[in-house]
């Protein structure tokens, strides 16, 4: 229990002390330190010239080109396809994870539990890696001997890993949600006469949807956002958007690439907004 | 067996603790609750009266003994098989859904028809008095709407036997008393056995009909609220339920149906008591504060009479507490309602005066070492 | 809560799916590292066969090139980490201190960037800091320079843009912990006779110490690995843990000495989580 924070006391000492101006300043320049370069990069993708410093005027050419673009659509097609079946298969299985550490004893229990926080913990580009050797090296011989064919590194690679590192996310996030939980609702569904079953999808699941909601998004958003594990495993070609626009970046500045991340941009605060009216509905 | 509602017949509980070992939380109890009763099972924290409820309910299997519901053996049976409902000490009322289907739930699972359901939900929800409110939402509500909802929805289902774990527990003292009388009505008015927790003992005694009261997974007197108020059974039950002034001392006169007791200051007292003690024993007595008279009344022979010097004057409103001291240290305390008692002027502090009680007025508890309960 | 007979194979059964997959595609792939890190390498790249047994690479990363490369890398992350908290902390402090309407939309703007792409974020800086960005024609124009100044492919841009990139992981965390602290306590301790810095040492600090403690280690352990960051605004000039060990994967096609540095790189982070949390472990007994 949380000791009174009822009222907020108008003297708060330290805030009184180091003035409120000078905290405010503080947050107001991290704030601007935050945002003045995301701006900047969406006012110079409506630029008419090439130049991303000058202004010269109000277009949308730089939009144009992007859905020409063949690649990048690709790109996208495959990072949405990606982000779907690794957020579904992530979700399904971490939450059942989840469920399943939190009410039952076994033996092993502990060890599972922790085996679920390492892939947080472990830096992203050692997970890149490991997949890569992991394929190159055990999997894709095991199948060659097994099927006479050697696949190669592409979209299912992605996928198979994408779904590795996203279980941990959801799982992390619905056992939260568990802990929270308050058993003597399901008590009572008892106490009324609904079975272990009927307990379980008319309280426990209803109640325990936004959490698993909110892991799905996670994992989704994880998902369609990765660069390192997913450049390990994607072999050759850039089969992914953040892939793709690593390619562009790396070769310099340009207001394509502006225009590009502006709609990556307005696609995230599309998912924000939808997490947070999926929110408020509850 | 069918005679009595609820029986628990030496029914013990452990639970394993942290350190490799087990705690009793129920240890060998008995319990024969009547049709119709009110019946309180009243104790401390941890004396095991939640988990008594929790065994009737079937949220817990017994390690031993047998747990029978009108008639009926219940043994294995799991928690929404049992012909009982509980009302929560959190009211556990699904927030995910409306006033309405939350009542509505018990009658769901047992399919019931829909306009049957209907029928009975308003009738459940009048007979709480919060007509009209179907629609809402449980956090929409005040903690004692939202505890009658709770007391609705159990009570829709018409159980033989209700269970409540003390649901006045978060309700203010106005409020709880008020819920105190309201409930007592209406189980007087539904009929069926109610079970109730509580660790409050005069919200027992006003609404009880027994009581039970418990300690460390133990039973150690049942009875009616006057029963265990004016004859407790041992040294916990007088100290539990009210005050008590504890006097100790030794037997130096046993007699058929009274003894004289010499206290650890040296005076003698006098108690009644079919007991059957002897010479020697060590004995304590115990005194209700409110049997105690200030100042030595010449007219009346027979009466117990202590020096005291008071230590301090208490003024409650209804009553004024008088807190003295003995010789030998002993602490006394005198109870007298605040009214126009003729002959008996208020005392200031302090003042050397004397104590009086009739001998009757008093319990005699053997002391035992081992055992603080005189069992 | 009881373990039921009845359903004692539930429990396992459903931890199962996620368990194999994770023992699949996660465990064994880091087994693989470890024993690949031993192993020589292949003429074209992969492993040698038949296998044979080496130390060689890691007496290669004991080489004072590479220790310079890892201790940079470290030292790189300490500084991000501590601009990180120390602009952090103050920035949840006033937050949290803000009125419940306009708290949330702080949060928000707090958040956003967690949701944007992260590459699209190293490229804003990278277009700000750029010779024909925004930052040199602003200096060009007002007449403080007379060339652009090279901002980027250095130390100063790799940091600023792993401050920029990490800055909202770190402030969420402690405000978590600010907000659950109880200003009163400070209020207590200056009746006791504290003055400001007292208090907040002995009594602000310690008991929001946890939410700090999850900061450090969300930015340090992804920083101290970091490749796009170094990639992108270091290009090439700044080597980093996460650059040296692409290149082992990529060009220099030396995939047991890439592993080598992996297994250290690991050694390393998780040594130095586990160390840190069980000394702050030690001085805050969790609330």
């Amino acid at each position: 229990m949380r000791a009174g924070h009822a009222t907020r006391p108008q003297r708060d000492p330290i805030v009184l002390r180091l003035g409120k101006t000078v905290l405010g300043t503080n947050a107001l320049l991290a704030f601007a330190f935050l945002y003045v370069p995301i701006l900047v990069l969406i006012v110079f993708s409506f630029n008419e010239s090439r130049s991303v410093a000058r202004w010269s005027g109000f277009s949308l050419e730089w939009y144009q080109k992007l859905f020409g673009n063949e690649a990048l659509l690709r790109a996208a097609r495959n990072s949405l396809l990606i982000a779907f079946v690794s957020t579904l298969a992530s979700t399904a299985m971490g939450t059942l994870t989840a469920l399943g550490i939190d009410r039952y004893r076994f033996r092993l229990r502990n060890s599972f539990d922790a085996l679920l926080y390492l892939p947080i913990v472990i830096p992203e580009i050692v997970m890149g890696i490991s997949l890569l050797l992991f394929f190159n090296l055990a999997l894709f011989p095991l199948l060659q001997a097994l099927i006479q064919v050697r696949p190669t590194l592409g979209v299912p690679t992605i996928i198979i890993a994408h779904i590795a590192f996203n279980i941990p996310f959801v799982y992390v996030v619905v056992r939260a949600r568990l802990v929270g939980f308050d058993r003597t609702l399901e008590q009572a569904a008892q106490d009324l006469g609904a079975n272990e079953w009927r307990t379980f999808w008319r309280i426990t699941f209803p109640l325990l949807l936004p959490g698993i909601l909110g892991g799905a998004l996670l994992a989704f958003t994880l998902s369609l956002d990765d660069f390192l594990v997913t450049v390990f495993t994607a072999g050759t070609a850039s089969p992914t958007m953040p892939l793709y626009i690593y390619s562009l970046v790396r070769r310099g500045v340009t207001p394509e690439i502006n225009a590009l991340s502006t709609v990556l941009l307005a696609a995230s605060m599309g998912l924000v907004g939808l997490s947070l009216t999926l929110q408020r509905r509850r | 067996m069918s005679d009595y509602a609820v029986e628990l017949i030496n029914v013990t509980k452990s639970f394993p603790t942290d350190r490799g070992g087990e705690l009793f939380a129920v240890d060998g109890v008995s319990l024969s609750i009547r049709h119709g009763e009110f019946f309180s099972l009243l104790g401390p924290s941890g004396c095991g009266k939640t988990t008594s409820l929790r065994l009737i309910a079937g949220f817990e299997k017994p390690n031993d003994g047998e747990v029978w519901i009108g008639g009926k053996l219940q043994g294995n049976l799991p928690a929404f098989q049992r012909p009982v409902n509980t009302v929560f000490q959190n009211y556990a009322l699904f927030p995910h859904m409306s006033v309405y289907e939350n009542v509505a739930f018990g009658l769901e699972m047992h399919r019931v028809a829909k306009p049957e359901i209907q029928r009975s939900v308003s009738q459940a929800l009048e007979m709480v008095q919060l007509p009209g409110l179907e629609r809402r939402r449980p956090r929409q509500l005040s903690g004692g709407q939202q505890q009658r909802v709770a007391l609705a929805r159990a009570l829709v289902n018409r159980p033989k036997v209700l269970l409540l774990d003390e649901p006045l527990g978060a309700l203010d003292l106005k409020l709880r008393k008020a819920m105190q009388l309201e409930l007592k009505a209406l189980q007087e008015r539904v009929g069926i056995t109610f079970i109730y927790v509580t660790h409050d003992q005069e919200e027992a005694l006003t609404m009880s009909d027994r009581i039970a009261v418990m300690d460390h997974g133990r039973v150690l007197q049942v009875g009616a609220p006057e029963e265990i108020y004016e004859r407790p059974v041992g040294q916990f039950v007088a100290g539990f339920i009210g005050e008590t002034n504890f006097l100790p001392g030794r037997v130096v006169e046993a007699r058929a149906d009274e003894v004289e007791v010499e206290l650890l200051s040296g005076e003698r007292v006098r108690a009644v008591t079919s007991q059957g003690l002897s010479r020697g024993q060590e004995v304590t007595l115990a005194v209700r504060p409110e049997r105690m008279l200030l100042g030595s009344a010449p007219s009346e022979p027979g009466w117990n009479l202590l020096a005291v010097e008071v230590e301090d004057v208490v003024y409650t409103g209804a009553t004024t507490n008088y807190l003295t001291r003995a010789s030998g240290g002993l602490s006394i305390m005198v109870r007298r309602p605040n009214e126009d008692a003729g002959g008996e002027r208020p005392v200031d502090r302090g003042v050397k005066v004397a104590v009086r009680w009739r001998p009757a007025t008093g319990s005699v508890f053997v002391d035992d070492p081992a055992h603080q309960d005189g069992t | 809560m009881s373990g039921k007979a009845e359903h004692r194979s539930r429990g396992p059964l459903m931890v199962v799916p996620a368990a194999l997959w994770l023992l699949l595609f996660f465990t064994l792939p880091l087994l693989i590292v470890v024993a690949i890190s031993f192993v020589e390498r292949g003429r074209a790249g992969g492993v040698k066969l038949p296998l044979v047994f080496t130390l060689a690479y890691y007496q290669r990363l004991v080489d004072p090139l590479y220790l310079g490369i890892f201790w940079s890398s470290v030292r790189i992350a300490l500084i991000v980490t501590g601009a990180c908290v120390f602009v952090g902390y103050p920035m949840a402090l006033f937050i949290s201190r803000v009125a419940p309407r306009g708290r949330n939309a702080m949060l928000l703007l707090v958040m956003i960037p967690f949701w944007t792409n992260f590459l699209v974020r190293t490229y804003a800086i990278k277009l700000l800091l750029s010779t024909e960005g925004v930052v040199n024609n602003l200096l060009l124009g007002a007449g403080l320079v007379e060339a652009p100044l090279d901002l980027l492919f250095n130390n100063f841009a790799v940091v600023l843009g792993l401050v920029y990139g990490y800055l909202p992981f770190a402030v969420l965390p402690m405000y978590a912990s600010i907000e659950k602290f109880d200003m009163t306590l400070v209020e207590a301790a200056a009746d006791l006779g504290a003055n400001l810095r007292r208090a907040f040492l002995r009594v602000m600090l310690p008991l929001t110490a946890p939410g700090i403690v999850a900061s450090v280690i969300l930015v340090f352990v992804p920083v101290v690995g970091a490749f796009i960051t170094p990639d992108i605004l270091g290009g090439g000039k700044v080597e980093m843990i996460g650059t040296l060990i692409n290149r082992q994967f990529g060009v220099a096609r030396n995939w047991p000495f890439g592993s080598a540095m992996s297994l250290a790189l690991m050694v390393m982070v998780v040594v130095g989580v586990a160390y840190y949390f069980r000394t702050s472990a030690e001085k805050e007994r969790p609330l």
